[in-house]
Parts: C-alpha cells; structure tokens; sequence
C-alpha cells in the first residue's frame, strides 16, 4: 500500500505547484467574496458570531470534500482507462487494497495539504478564534475518507466519465449549498434539511463549527462522528470489492 | 523439474463468448514458448489469466506450480509482465518510471536504483533516464516497458504481442534484447501475430485459432508437418485467376489460392515452376520462397494471419 502511495507523491512532486498555488488562492477568494463581502450585509452575525466566523469552518469542510471529490473522480477513471496505472500495478504482487489504499491515501494527504492551507488563511483574516480549530484537520480527514472512498467505488464501477459529471451536478452542487455551509439549515424547509442529514458534508461542517468556535462538544458530535465513519467504512468496502472486480485479481 | 506453466482444460468465458476454449500447455523453465494466431484467437485472454490477473472460468491452471485465484500475489512477485498496450506513467521520468515500478515488489530504494541503472542500459535507454515518457517513440516506450518488466528478476516474463505497432527498425532492436534474455535462460513467453516473431524467438509454439490451439511444435517441425519446404507465390491478372487454379492440377503437392496470388505448395519449387510455364501459363509474377508459419497457419485454418 506504501508503495502505492509512492507512486501518487512522486508524481505528484511532478507537478505540484498549480495545485500549491490554487490551495492558497481558492481560500483567500472565497473568504473575500463571502466572508467580507456578502458578511457586510448580513447584520448582527449568525448564531451570535460574525458571519466570516460562521462562515470559516463551512468553507473548509467544503474545501476538504472538493479535494476528495477531485481525486477520487477523473484521477480513478484515467488510473483505470486512459494511463493504466491500476492495471499496471494489478500485475505485481500489490492486492486491489494496496491499490486503492495507496490512491486513497494520497487523497487524504492532499486534504490535509489543502485544509492546512485554509487554515492559515483563516487564521490570517482573524476568523479562527479558537485554538481547538487545529483538530479540523482530523475531522477534515474523516470527511474525506467518507466521501473519497464511497466515489472511488462509483468512479471504478461507471462505464463513462458522463456518470462522473452526473455526480457532480447532481449530488455534489445541492450537499454544498443546503449543508450549512453558508447558512444555517435550520432556516431552510425540513426536505431540504433532510438532505444535510443524510449527506456527510453538514456532519463534518457542525464538528468544524463546533471546533473553530471552540463550543464545549454535545451528543452531536459522537453522532456526526459515528455516521461519518459509517460513510468511510461501507465506502471502503465497496471500493476494494469494485477494484477486485475490474481488475480481475 | 515443476513446470513454469501447466494448464489442462483451460477456459475463459466471457458470458456467452468464450475466449479460450480449452486448450492443454506446458512450459518448462528455459523455454521460449510463443501463441501465435491472429486477433481474436484468445492470446491475450490465455496471456492475461497466466499473468493471475484473470481467473480461469474453467480447467486446471499453474503457474510455478501455484494456483493463480489463491496465490496470484505470491505468483506475481516473480513475473515479468509486458502489456500489448503500454501502460507506462506518462509523467514520470524514465528512470522514475523503473524505480516506483521497483517498490511495488519491495524492492529497496538503493537496490531500486542499481537494477533500474543497469535494466537502463541493457534497453540501450540510459541516455533518456532522465528524461519524461510522453515524448518517447514507440519502441522506446516497448524497450522501457520490456526494461520494467525485468525489475523484479523475473523467472517467467509475459510478452504479449511484443512488437505490434513498431516500425522494422525498432522491431528488431525488441527481438535483439529478446534473444539476449532467452540465451542467459530465462523463460519467454510471448505472443504474436507475425509469424516471422514467432520463428525468431520461439523454441517452441502452439498455433490458436478461434480459441482452441490447432497445432503444437517448433517452428521448423510445425512447417514440416503442415507444409513443404518451398512456395511459389504465382500472380495472374486478378480478373483471370480463377480459372488458373484448376490448371495448375498436379504441379508439387497442392495449392491455396488467395484474393491476390495462388500459392503452391512444392518440395522444389524451381522444378514446379518449370512445369507451370511448360503448360502454357504465363503468370504476371512468380516468386519461389521457403515456407513459413504463416503456410502452417493457412493450411490449418485457411485463413492469413494478418488481415
């Protein structure tokens, strides 16, 4: 599995600074257009803060799934079809686990890079008024693996990559917008807040919240925890049964 | 002495269409064992459950007398595999390409190095180590495959269709570090379509058609048994060669006419063409030639190998 994620941090290192660069710039745009601008509108904060402080720990479990979602999507596709990577390590000794585990890895490397990064910006624009919101780096993580992994097992199992913008625009555009992360869902109808509840985004944006504005952990917290970790568990599951049958090892 | 390969009955199915239909091959260590048939004969599905990455619907299958659905990983660590497609990390350097390669065995980082240093040279490729893959002609792209192939110091290296798609020149810069492998005794096994492939670097060969392998031997038994020792390749005008066949009745042992060119099969094809011209017939062009496989593969199927 280790050498498997050698191979992603080595080609990685080939080309690396696009995506260096764009993990700064992203956050930095996303907290002057939201956070400063559309925070000068909305009077008196949210939930009793302000609203850039509201909105930080929305923006960075939001970031965490994109990374998540952009490596386990088209990389999964072309590492199986177009480069044959998968294929060509499918002929040594490594199992369809040292292969997605490798890959799966990587990712949530790439998570923690991007999530750091968004810290640092966070904390540079004074929204982070809590210590506590290092430990979204960990919840970050376990974000990732409940997303990254469940659509590593859809990405190897579709037939063409229309399935994977399908995705895209149908499940991924509406978790963002009605996860909480740029209002309260308790403001939206009760279908909708049903879709922050089944998804894992609105579980990993209320750890983040509850950790940057450093409020004293509840019974959600556990709960959010435990269902995340559902999402990593059957994702994984499902990913080394897809990887077995495409692979044939 | 365990063979390298043992397979009794061996069949893939893909639902209804059945890709390998049963064929029985051994191949003893050293050897240089070669399928030869054309596209769609069921080399590469024979080639791809050899190299445990597809298990056998049915029969007996093993490889270094281990059974590849229980111990593919173990099997594995010592195959060499050459895809027919390269499937080499576009981004990575040359030399980069060899190393990750190197770790998916456990090889060490060092040990990594030295071998993917001297595989480099042995591919005549140590002056591109640095350089990225995308650019690299085809047969570069082969030999740097062929190179990674050997990483792992292989008992047993899988080529499947080793040369399709290169140009003469890089073909037999392949089939030259080929034959060097096989003379250090390493055991080949490859397969193609080209029949003169097949009679350069095989020791041994099964002919597939359709799934089923319908001859088995060497090279020179293969066309001894199924063919004579020369060929002449006669051409009439194409609107008129129909009728040539029949008159050609009784010349050396038999005939096969094709789309283009009868071909006649004869122990002295100089005395057979003697004999065509005595009886009046005036070919456009006529060229006498010893048999080859490819004679094997015509007379067994009645078809060429390439289309």
């Amino acid at each position: 599995m280790i050498a498997a994620l050698e191979f992603h941090l080595i080609d990685f290192s080939r080309n690396w600074r696009g995506t260096v660069f764009g993990s700064f710039v992203v956050p930095l745009l996303t907290m002057l257009g939201f956070g400063v601008g559309v925070g000068g509108y909305v009077q008196g904060g949210v939930d009793g803060v302000s609203y850039l402080e509201f909105l930080v720990p929305g923006l960075l479990a939001s970031t965490a799934l994109q990374i998540a979602l952009g490596e386990s999507t088209w990389p999964v596709m072309a590492n199986m079809e177009w480069i044959k990577l998968y294929p060509a390590q499918a002929a040594t000794p490594l199992r369809p686990v040292d292969i997605v585990g490798g890959h799966l890895l990587f990712a949530l490397l790439r998570v923690i890079g991007g999530s750091s990064a968004f810290l640092v910006v966070g904390v540079l624009f004074g929204a982070l008024p809590s210590a506590w919101a290092l430990a979204c780096l960990p919840i970050a993580v376990l974000l990732g693996l409940a997303v990254a992994a469940p659509v590593f097992a859809y990405s190897i199992a579709v037939p063409t990559e229309v399935y994977l913008s399908l995705l895209m625009r149908f499940a991924v555009i509406p978790m963002t917008l009605f996860s909480g992360v740029f209002f309260p869902i308790e403001t939206m109808p009760v279908v909708l807040r049903w879709v922050a509840y089944v998804t894992p985004l609105w579980h990993a944006v209320d750890l983040c919240r509850t950790v940057t504005l450093g409020r004293a952990p509840d019974w959600a917290v556990a709960g959010h925890l435990l269902y995340l970790a559902l999402w990593a568990v059957a994702g994984i599951t499902l990913a080394v049964r897809g990887f077995h049958r495409r692979l044939g090892v | 002495m365990t063979p390298m390969i043992e397979a009794a009955g061996l069949v893939k199915r893909f639902g209804d269409f059945t890709a390998v239909d049963g064929i029985d091959v051994t191949v003893q260590p050293g050897e240089s064992f070669g399928f030869l048939g054309p596209n769609g004969a069921g080399k590469s599905s024979t080639m791809r459950m050899i190299g445990c990455v597809s298990p056998p619907t049915d029969g007996l299958l093993r490889i270094l007398g281990m059974d590849p659905v229980r111990q593919g990983p173990a099997i594995r660590a010592r195959l060499g595999v050459c895809p027919q497609l390269d499937n080499l990390a576009p981004d990575l350097t040359v030399l980069q390409n060899l190393t990750t390669y190197a770790r998916y065995f456990g090889i060490p980082r060092r040990e990594a190095r030295r071998r993917a240093t001297e595989l480099l040279e042995f591919v005549q490729l140590s002056e591109r180590s640095g350089a990225e893959v995308e650019p690299l002609s085809g047969g570069m792209k082969r030999r740097l495959t062929i190179a990674r192939a050997l990483i792992n110091e292989p008992d047993l290296v899988l080529l499947d269709e080793p040369t399709t798609g290169l140009d003469p020149q890089a073909r037999h810069l392949v089939w030259e570090r080929l034959f060097r492998l096989k003379q250090r005794g390493v055991t080949l096994v490859l397969t193609t379509h080209y029949m003169d492939e097949a009679e350069q670097l095989c020791d041994r060969l099964v002919v597939m058609d359709a799934g089923k392998i319908v001859a088995e031997g060497s090279p020179r038994a293969l066309i001894e048994r199924y063919s004579t020792r020369e060929v002449v390749e006669l051409r009439f005008q194409a609107e008129s060669q129909s009728g040539f066949a029949a008159k050609l009745e009784g010349i050396g042992e038999r005939t096969e006419e094709l789309p283009d060119r009868i071909l006649l099969y004869a122990s002295d094809g100089d005395a057979a063409l003697t004999e065509v011209h005595a009886r009046g017939l005036s070919p456009s062009g006529a060229l006498i030639r010893r048999s080859s496989l490819e004679d094997v593969f015509l007379h067994l199927t009645g078809r060429t190998l390439v289309d």
